[in-house]
């Protein structure tokens, strides 16, 4: 077809408009689905690193640029847990998303990989259920964790090959633990008992 | 600008179906996209580190070429010749955009995994390709025929590929373990492995079935 | 320091070419010759530091504040057209002997998918105008780095026998298989 500037500008105009139309139509039905999508996804992390629980409060923090987001999961009233989403820009791949849940006592109860675009069958192996990351952190204190890698003078053992992966991850908990302190602080604020009791159950730790 | 290219003077109906199944058929060896015309390189080595992320790709970009060579093919003779090239990427990038946001909602741990090569199905050289060979020459319906053929053989190129990395590299297939992973040279779903797999089999490609 | 990791780790570590796929097309058809691949590195580099600081503008002022963030594909793939035409305009009156040189790269940047990726990776990784800026100008690098060497390596092969099935791509490919096993013995650098 001859080309002049009218019919150029009408052409592109009308291809635009009905194009960002439909994209728009699309992004409002897929809208929803994606949104239950990123809760459902939440949640199945949420069941997976805290004990069981009724209900959950969130609340979100930007800390060096990355939103942080703590879940404070109570059952019949009382706190069982803190599960805290947290991640790290720096992974080989792109930013390492995580999810790692606490006690109250602040004992690392699971750590489930949320997001990563980490080297396949390399740093992807911090997803797996057993892995010397997790391994590191799970069934720990986390006061009582220097979370750096060995490389670094850390405790945390890092994965084969995957340095700046590992590193990623430590650094994500390392800040989960950092929100996780706010929100028990704030909590033993609010309930001197329970700051009591945790300070005893941690002695007994030690002593075990 | 309109030369049906299939379309013989009084095609019996046999012969038309014929010709409309050799139209799908020739995207999967004689003109495979991806060991013939080395096309789309970068998600074909990109998203191929296993055989189902292989299958997903090809999959999205499948759909995104059969739609945009409809819709190109519908367009085409309301389009000046000057923006030809920034209206089929309008609608090619829509089409991406769409393929986007519906993976997002349904498949979201597929959408995770092909990472940035979803939206970057918008540079693939395969559709705007067709696009411009065959969309702005062609009806619809044939339009929709070569693209589920080009997409098929894009899809099949990249299972394979991915197929291979994966049982070499993880000792896998789909994700099913094969119990030999301890014993697979993990280099095959690294970077390297991806050009040494696709360099092997372009030569098997080229050796048994390029005639 | 910060900034340090992110030039190192996008022209060796995370070599765009190399180690994450990405404007492989141009890798594989321009890099016959040294003295190409070098124009053809330049002109992306020019680009692709132009484009994210547009993209990154863009993004910031334009698609966030008005909530139509899923707009983002089709913005920047025009952007970045409309930006390459430009490129090559201004070029072509300002100073010709550049125009020469790069010229007839410039068509051809467009549909390289590295440019794109970097403008969508730039903003997923969330940084700020400069760090993006360092981020796309040191992948770029990384490229046009990727590009020289592998055309320096398919200069001397051309006086290579190569078995039949073996010619063309599937040599160049396996070729670029060992330069990324090279390249992977940075992965220890930042």
């Amino acid at each position: 077809m001859e080309s002049s500037l009218k019919n150029m500008v009408v052409v592109l105009g009308t291809i635009t408009l009905i194009s960002s139309a439909a994209v728009g139509v699309v992004n409002m039905i897929t809208a929803e689905p994606i949104a239950a999508a990123k809760v459902q996804a939440v949640n199945d992390a949420l069941s997976l690193v805290l004990p069981p629980y009724e209900s959950v409060v969130s609340q979100s923090d930007e800390s060096d640029g990355v939103t942080v987001t703590t879940h404070t999961a109570s059952q019949g009233g009382e706190v069982v847990g803190y599960a805290v989403e947290s991640a790290s820009k720096n992974g080989f791949g792109g930013a390492v998303r995580l999810m790692v849940g606490f006690d109250k006592q602040g004992r690392i109860l699971n750590i489930n990989v949320l997001e990563q675009k980490e080297t396949p069958g390399l740093g992807t192996k911090m997803c797996d259920a057993e892995n010397p990351l997790l391994a590191s952190f799970k069934d720990k204190l986390a006061a009582e964790v220097k979370m750096s890698v060995r490389k670094d003078g850390g405790d945390v053992d890092a994965l084969t090959a995957a340095t700046i992966s590992s590193r990623a991850y430590a650094e994500a908990v390392a800040r989960a633990y950092e929100a996780y302190k706010v929100a028990a602080g704030l909590q033993s604020e609010a309930n001197a008992v329970s700051g009591a009791t945790q300070q005893t159950e941690e002695g007994g730790y030690d002593g075990e | 600008m309109e030369s049906n290219v299939t379309t013989q003077a009084q095609p019996s109906k046999m012969e038309a179906l014929r010709q409309k199944w050799a139209l799908i058929w020739k995207g999967i060896i004689k003109e495979n996209p991806t060991f013939v015309l080395v096309l789309g390189m970068c998600p074909t080595l990109g998203t191929t580190t296993s055989a189902t992320n292989g299958f997903g790709m090809g999959v999205a970009t499948m759909a995104v070429l059969i739609m945009s060579n409809m819709a190109i093919s519908l367009i085409k003779n309301v389009v000046p010749d000057k923006v030809r090239i920034p209206a089929f990427i309008v609608v090619i990038a829509s089409f991406v955009t769409v393929i986007d946001m519906l993976m997002q909602a349904y498949v979201p741990s597929l959408y995770a995994a092909l990472g940035v090569f979803i939206p970057l199905i918008v540079v693939n050289c395969i559709i705007l390709g067709r696009a411009e060979a065959f969309a702005s020459k062609n009806g619809v319906l044939d339009s929709a025929l070569d693209g589920l053929g080009i997409g098929l053989g894009f899809t099949l190129s990249l299972t394979t590929i991915g197929a291979v990395r994966e049982v070499l590299g993880s000792g896998a297939i789909f994700g099913l373990s094969l119990g030999i992973a301890d014993y697979m040279p993990l280099v095959f779903v690294l970077a390297p492995g991806g050009f040494l797999v696709l360099g092997f089999l372009m030569v098997l490609f080229n050796k048994f079935l390029k005639k | 320091m910060e900034y340090f990791a992110i030039i190192i780790g996008a022209i060796f570590v995370n070599n765009v070419v190399l180690a994450q796929f990405l404007g492989i097309c141009p890798f594989l058809g321009v890099s016959s010759k040294v003295e190409t691949s070098m124009g053809m590195g330049a002109a992306v580099t020019f680009v692709m530091a132009l484009s994210s600081i547009v993209v990154w503008l863009i993004q910031e002022y334009i698609l966030v504040p008005l909530g139509i963030e899923y707009m983002q594909t089709i913005v920047f793939i025009l952007v970045i057209a409309a930006l390459v035409q430009m490129v090559e305009i201004v070029l072509k009156k300002v100073s010709l002997s550049l125009y020469q040189a790069l010229g007839i790269f410039l068509p051809l940047i467009t549909t390289n998918c590295a440019v794109l990726g970097v403008a969508i990776l730039m903003i997923q990784k969330e940084y700020g105008l400069l760090e993006g800026l360092a981020y796309s100008t040191s992948t770029a690098l990384g490229f046009a780095l990727a590009l020289v060497i592998f055309a320096g390596l398919r200069e001397r092969m051309e006086f290579e026998e190569v078995s039949q099935a073996f010619q063309g791509v599937p040599i160049a490919l396996i070729t670029a298989s060992l330069l990324a096993m090279a390249f992977m013995g940075f992965s220890g650098l930042v």
